[in-house]
This record gives C-alpha cells, structure tokens and sequence, in this order.
C-alpha cells in the first residue's frame, strides 16, 4: 500500500522528536483538562452550562486525540491509522465548530453575570452603610427615651434637671453641660446647674444679649460661638481648640400661663441650656444629635411643668385640708351649741310651766278670797307678772320651734268672719278702758269659711291689734279684712313675693290702722326682729317683750304671707298690714268627709223634734247621758242595753241608731242583722257608730261592716246637733280621726 | 245662811272640782281637776223639760260604779283570777266616769287597764285601791256640790254660772 505521508527531511530528526514530544504534551494536557473540568463541574453543584462543558470537553478530548494519533504518523503508518487519524480530525473539526458557534451564545451571559454580580456588592455596601445610620438612630432614639425616662421619673424639679444634664453629658460624650435660669427679676440669667463643676458660681447674664435672643426666638438648637458669655464656663484648656457649643431654650411653664391648646408657644420666661463637646476632638454636631437635644429640652419643659403642677395641687390639698379641718371643728361646735340649746328649752319648758300654772292658779284662787285692798292689788300684780311670764315663755318656745323649722300649721276649716270678731270682743275691753274706738270692717266677698290654723292666724290678728292698741293713747283702732286682689302685690313694699294660688286658696288682708304715737321710718326694720326694742323713749316701751311681732312674721311666712308696717313718723298712727294664704272649703269636698267641727253656732234644724232615735250603749251612765243630749235636742230617743234588745226594739220608724262600739265585735254583728231585717234602703235606720277609739282599724271595720257613720266621742249637744244634721242631709258622715 | 254665802260656798266647791293641786311638792304634780268639761256639758242640758237631769245621772253613776267596784274586788280575791271578766268590769267602769266627766277616775281605769293586759295582779290590785279613793273622793265632792245647790235653790236664789278660764 501507497502512504500518501510524506517522509520527513533525514536532518529533521530532532525537529521530530520536539514535535514528537510537544505533540504528547498536548495530548496529554488536552485530555487532563476535561478530566479537571469534569471533576470541578462534579463539585460545582450550580453551574448552569454543563452542556457546554460537555462540548468543550468533547471537543478537546477530541483535540487531543487527534494529536495523540499524530503521534503514529511521524513514521510510516498503515492505512488504518490515516483513517483513524482523519476520521478523528473530522470529528474535532465538527465539535469544535459546533463549540465555536455555541461559545457566541453563551460568552455575553457569563460577561453579564459578572456585572450582576458587581452590582450587587454595590447594593449590599450601600444598605450596610444605611444600615449602620438607622442604627446609629436608634441609638439616639435609646437615649432619648432613656433620658426622657429618667427625667420624668422625677416630679422633684432640682433632681430633673440634674438628671437632665447628667444623662445629656453621657448620651453624647459632652465635656460640659450647664443650665441658667432667670432670675427673680427676669432681667438675668443665672448659672443654676452645670455637670462637671460642683458649685454653679452664681454666675449671672443679663438676658437681652443677642446670643441669648437668638436663642430664644427658635425652639431649635442653635449653634454658638464658644467665646460668648454662657459658653465660657471652664478655664482655658489651653492649648486645645474648644469644642463646638450648642444652645438650646427650654420653656418655663408657670401656672398661669399653662394653656393646654396653645402649649408651649405662649411661654413668658425660658432657661438656657449649654452644651459643650470636648475641646479637641473635632466632634461637629451632628445633626441627630441636635434633634436629641431639641427633644430633650421639651421633655424637659413639660417635666418641669408637671412638677409644677404637683407642687401647686399639693399646697392646694395642704390648704383644703386645713379648712375641712377647720370647718369640722365649727360644725361639731355648732351642733353641740344646737343640742346644747335644745337641751336646755325642753327642760325650761317643762321645768318653768309646772311651776307658773300652780303660782297663776293659786293666785286666782287667791283672789276670789277674802282680802284687804292692798292684798288685792298685790295679788292682781302677781297675777299679771305670771301671766306675762308665761306668755313669755310660750313665745319663746314657739319661736325657737318656729325657726328649727319643727312647727307645722294645722289645717282646718273654721269660721274666718268669728275670728276677726272674737279678737274685736277680746280687745274691746281693753280699748274702752284707753277710750279708743274699735271697728272692725270685714270685705262683702271675705269667704265665711277658710282652710287654715285658726288658733295662729288668730294669735296673729290679736298680736297686731294688741299692739295698735296699747300703742295709741287716743282715738281709735280699725280693722280691715279682704281678699287681696292678685294685681295689688305688685306693691313696691313687698319685692319678691310671688303670688302662687290656686283654685281653692286665696289671699287674705288685714289692715291694722292705729291713730298712735306712731313709728320713726328708721325703726321699722327692726320692729320684727326678736328681742330689738326701739330706742326711742316716747313710744314702744311700755311693756312687751319684743317677740310678739317676730313671731307674727313667722306664722305669717309659714301662711305663705307677708307682713309689714307703715308710719309717716313720729305722732302719726301706724298701718300694720299682713296678707296670709288661707284655703277655701270645697263644697264637693264635703258630701264625702264632711268636717264635724265645721258646724258651730246654730246652723241647720235645731230641733230635731219627733226624730225617732235608737241608742244602744251597755254603759248605764253613757246611756243616761247621751240620752239626755238627745232629748235636750228634742228627739224621740229609745235605749237598748244589748243587741237582742236593739233588735226586738227597732222599726223602720226609727231614722238613726247610734251604736257605742267599744264593746267589741257583737255591735259589727247586729249591723248584719238589721240590714236584713230591712231590706229595702229607704226603710232601714242610718247606723252611726260611736267610739272613743281613735284607730284607724275601727273605721275601717264600721265602713266594711257597712256602717253609715262614726263619731267620736265624748259628743257635746252641739256636736250631736251637727251630727244629726248632717246625717239627714247627706245620709253619711264618717268623722275623721 | 245667805243665799250669797251659800253661793260662794258652792263656787268654791265647783272650783276645787276643778282646779285641784295635789300636793305642793317639789316636783308639782299635774294640775287636774276632779271633773272635766263633759260634766259642763251635762249642766248646759239641764233645763226647764229636764230640771232634775244632773242629779239623775250622777245618782246613776254612784250606784253603777260602786256596784262595778264591788264585782271587781270580788274578781280579784279570787284565786284564779279572771283578767278578761276584770278588764271588762274596768271598762264599765271607764265608760261611766268618762261619759260624767270624773276624769280621774277614768285616768286611773286607764292605767288598771293596762295592769290588765299584762296580768299584774300587785299592780292591780293597787290600782284598785286608787280608783276607789278616787271615786270616793269625787263622790264626796259631787254629793256637797248637790247639796248646796239643793240648798241655793231652797234658799230661793240662783245657780251662779261658772266660767272656766286658766
């Protein structure tokens, strides 16, 4: 077989052997290398190209074994090996166009992953750097919440403030911190705390220097020079640049000018606050730190607040403690002066009346005896000594129940127009001894009959009338009664006294005019105060003692009322004026509870003659006297001393039994019985009960039983003439106990 | 005698009905008279249809309460000593001197009363006593009063009329 190999020059035979041996290096390189690669891939767990490195590894294995084979063909080699060779060649040929052409795709993605990846170290190194920042903040925030801790664990004001310095000059390393105060008179500012100096000198600035206003026109800080005034606190370190100094205002807050809304803009007084940082070490102020410092100086201004506040509402306490204090003491003393008094006027009371009712008996039982006229007219002054006396005393135990507030107006109906006359019948005798005409004018539309306490209201007319007797020497006395119109109240006289009435109550007036010696108009203020006498000597001091009309007032504010007097002066008569709100009796009212006192006089038939009347009392004694009442009254009166006889005894002729029911159950019974004796209504006699119980029990039963009527007794022949005339009119009449 | 005399006498003896000091004692007692307004009442119905009325009715009650007297210490000699038959005797006893206006007798049945009910016999039985000498001694009055009106109207004058005022 022909090789087509050419053989080498003979003289290249050391060329050969180079080529020989670089040929087997190659070789040997070119089929490590995939090993290599193999092997670090294997480790790689990541790498995205291992298709490529297939390739490339093909490609040099490849490579490589074309080199190795031309190994064999140096010498003469057989056919086989051309082939082998050729075959090799064209297959490194075809990989390692293919891995060429692959190479284009993947080479501006592994140039991309590198940059990638110096992008991101970038990013990483800048969120460190932040990343440092936000702790450095949070650091400043630590500090501040710690130190605004520390000052607000306080409310004492020195310890605050001390605190705040000393945590300031920890929190931010600063050589020296001082705090002035205004003084007193606010002109200067004074050197009150520092932190490393012990004892501030009491140092002081005047406050309107232009550092110090700058300053204070801002609540931020500022940066000053370290030569000013408040900057200069420790002696020149020398040789050092001084530190950087920064100021701050911190708002003083007084009670005064604490508005919460407007907090902290409106604050009249401030204090500066130095800070200072160590002398050569170029520290600047940072900008955090001022903001540090801004807030520190407000936490501080409303530190210093709050204290202030405490301090004020602990002396607010101290006081309101004192004054409850005292205040307790005054009250303890004013009741037992209450019950010290009241002690006393109940056992004068009793004490006194016991013995003036025997002296007032005795001596009119001692006048009604034979005596000389000297012992008569001693007599008759002891009797009229007592009895002024007791007059006395009952007013002034009325008067002082008056005020406790403890006494309480009846309220009954009575006759009004008997009242004014019984006062004119009780006065006449006086009045006609002093000459003095008496006349008494009662109104046409004066109601006859009024709701009110009779026995007050005339204490109250007699006392007024009394004393426009006793008061005038000549002339006469009139009265005047008549329901006061609503419109005449709006009398200058009286100021604040509204009228208030309703359908069943009216005003009563009463106008006492006296030709007397008359009043001074300074006087009347105090004619109804307890107790004050006029000075005057000519009038008022014949006697009286001075209670008369206080109580008259009371009586007449308890009617609701007003009362008040009138003089032109001295010499000319007074008007003793009064209006009292008195009830008028309802007509309606009375079918239903008619009032058994309201009949005095002679009011209704008064002789019931011929009415035929059964009495039913198992007391001899009760029967004989009640019977006798009965016929006194002209009746027709038949007795029964038990129920059988009551019952054996009544017919329908009979209008009225009367039952006395305090012998028990047996009179319920019997009213059982004669309603069935007489069925019908207008046959059967009116059943009254007569009791001398007084509860509330028994009427209830005798209503239940069905009973007509109940009286009380002991039955006067006027009450009975009432009782049987209200019986026949209205057929009921329950008595109210 | 005088009429005028005898009608002094008698106001006396209506006086001291009715106005009576105990004893004058440091403590006074309660002025209380004998008789009260109810008698009043029983003088203002005697009249002219009724002249004999007061007398009647006090002869009735002297023979009532000393018959209700009699029972009552007969009650309370018994052993077994009936309070229901003694409380209702007393109550009589009330009523009458009530109705006549001899207040205290009926003061002391009120107080005897209230012995009843919690069967005391001791405070009873001295309750007893008191309402009988304070029966006799209103008994003596009235009879001297009566009498001397007997003796006013025989001696032709006038009952004088009697105003109570203290």
């Amino acid at each position: 077989m022909d090789c087509n190999c050419i053989e080498p020059p003979p003289g290249d035979e050391l060329l050969t052997k180079y080529q020989y041996i670089s040929d087997f290096f190659i070789a040997l390189a070119y089929f490590s290398i995939p090993l290599e690669l193999i092997y670090f891939v294997k480790k790689s767990a990541v790498f995205p190209y291992r298709w490529v490195l297939v390739q490339f590894g093909a490609f040099i294995v490849l490579c490589g074994a074309t080199h190795l084979i031309n190994l064999w063909t140096f010498t003469v080699h057989s056919k086989t090996v051309a082939v082998v060779m050729t075959t090799a060649k064209v297959l490194t040929a075809v990989v390692s166009c293919a891995t060429a052409l692959l190479l284009v795709h993947i080479i501006p993605d592994l140039l991309s992953v590198k940059t990638r990846e110096l992008f991101l170290k970038n990013k990483a190194a800048e969120l460190d750097r932040e990343m440092g920042l936000i702790r450095t903040q949070e650091e400043t925030g630590r500090h501040v919440r710690m130190l605004t801790h520390e000052i607000r664990s306080t409310l004492d004001r020195h310890t605050i403030l001390k605190t705040t310095l000393v945590e300031l000059g920890r929190t931010l390393a600063l050589e020296e911190c001082a705090l002035w105060m205004p003084t007193r008179t606010g002109l200067e500012l004074q050197l009150s705390y520092t932190l490393r100096q012990q004892n501030p000198v009491g140092y002081t600035v005047p406050i309107h220097l232009p550092v110090i206003n700058q300053v204070f026109s801002t609540n931020r800080a500022v940066k000053i020079s370290p030569n000013c005034p408040v900057a200069r606190l420790r002696p020149q370190a020398g040789k050092y640049m001084p530190g950087e100094v920064v100021a701050v205002r911190v708002p003083l807050l007084n009670l005064s000018n604490f508005q919460i809304y407007d907090w902290p803009g409106v604050s009249s007084s401030y204090a500066l606050m130095v800070l200072m940082l160590p002398s050569g070490s170029a520290r600047q102020w940072h900008l955090y730190e001022l903001e540090l410092v801004e807030v520190v100086a407000d936490q501080v201004a409303v530190a210093l607040s709050h204290a202030a506040i405490l301090e004020e509402s602990m002396r607010a306490r101290d006081q309101l403690l004192e004054q409850n204090g005292a205040l307790d003491r005054a009250r303890r003393e004013a009741e037992t002066a209450i019950h010290a008094r009241n002690d006393f006027l109940s056992v004068m009371n009793h004490e006194m009346r016991t013995p003036m009712h025997a002296v007032i008996a005795l001596s009119s039982l001692l006048q009604e005896t034979e005596l000389t006229p000297e012992q008569r007219l001693m007599v008759e002054t002891i009797l009229k000594s007592s009895n002024l006396l007791v007059t006395l005393i009952n007013d002034v135990l009325d008067l002082s129940r008056l005020e406790d507030g403890s006494l309480q107006l009846d309220a009954a109906t009575f006759n009004l127009h008997s009242v004014f006359k019984e006062v004119v019948n009780l006065i006449k005798p006086v009045a006609s001894v002093k000459k003095l005409s008496l006349t008494l004018h009662l109104a046409p539309d004066l109601p006859v009959y009024a709701i009110g306490d009779e026995k007050r209201l005339m204490q109250t007319i007699l006392n007024v009338v009394g004393n426009a007797v006793k008061f005038s020497k000549e002339g006469g006395v009139s009265i005047i009664a008549f329901v006061a119109k609503v419109e005449s109240f709006r009398d200058a006289r009286i100021p604040d006294f509204i009228p208030v009435l309703n359908d069943n109550q009216f005003y009563l007036r009463v106008q006492v005019k006296d030709s007397g010696s008359g009043i001074n108009p300074q006087d009347i203020p105090t004619l109804f105060t307890k107790f004050a006498q006029t000075q005057s000597p000519t009038a008022r001091n014949s006697g009286g003692n001075g209670l008369g009309l206080a109580i008259c007032k009371r009586f007449v504010n308890l009617m609701e009322g007003h009362i008040w007097i009138d003089s032109e002066g001295i010499g000319k008569g007074c008007t003793a004026t009064f209006i009292v709100k008195l009830g008028l009796p309802d007509r309606s009212n009375e079918s239903k509870a008619p009032f058994v006192h309201k009949i005095l006089g002679n009011h209704g038939p008064t002789n019931f003659a011929g009415l035929k009347v059964l009495f039913l009392d198992d007391n001899g004694v009760s029967r004989t006297v009640t019977k006798g009442v009965l016929v006194h009254l002209g009746c027709d009166v038949t007795t029964a001393s038990s129920s059988e006889e009551c019952l054996r005894v009544v017919s329908h002729e009979h209008k009225v039994i009367f039952m006395d029911v305090c012998s028990g159950i047996e009179g319920y019974d019997l009213v059982e019985r004669i309603h069935q004796k007489f069925t019908k209504r207008q046959d059967r006699p009116l059943i009254v009960a007569l009791t001398g119980n007084t509860n509330k029990v028994t009427k209830e039963t005798c209503v239940r039983v069905g009973m007509d009527g109940l009286i009380l007794k002991p039955v006067s022949v006027d009450k009975m003439r009432g009782v049987l005339s209200e019986l026949l009119e209205h057929r009921v009449l329950f008595e109210t106990i | 005698m005088e009429v005028g005399q005898i009608q002094r006498q008698w106001v006396d003896c209506m006086k001291s009905l009715f106005i009576e000091v105990s004893t004058l004692l440091p403590t006074i007692k309660t002025l209380e008279g004998f008789l009260d307004a109810q008698f009043l009442q029983l003088k203002q119905l005697q009249d002219e249809t009724n002249p004999e009325f007061v007398v009647e009715v006090v002869s009735l009650f002297f023979e009532d309460s000393e018959r209700l007297l009699a029972d009552l210490t007969n009650a309370l000699d018994q052993k077994a000593i009936d309070f229901k038959k003694v409380d209702a005797h007393v109550h009589q006893l009330k009523g009458s001197s009530s109705s006549i206006g001899a207040q205290r007798v009926k003061n002391a049945c009120i107080a005897f009363r209230s012995f009843c009910e919690e069967q005391n016999v001791d405070a009873c039985l001295r309750c007893l006593q008191q309402v009988k000498q304070e029966y006799f001694l209103v008994k003596t009055k009235l009879e001297t009063l009566l009498g001397l009106e007997q003796q006013i109207v025989g001696a032709g004058g006038s009952i004088p009329m009697m105003e109570l005022s203290l």
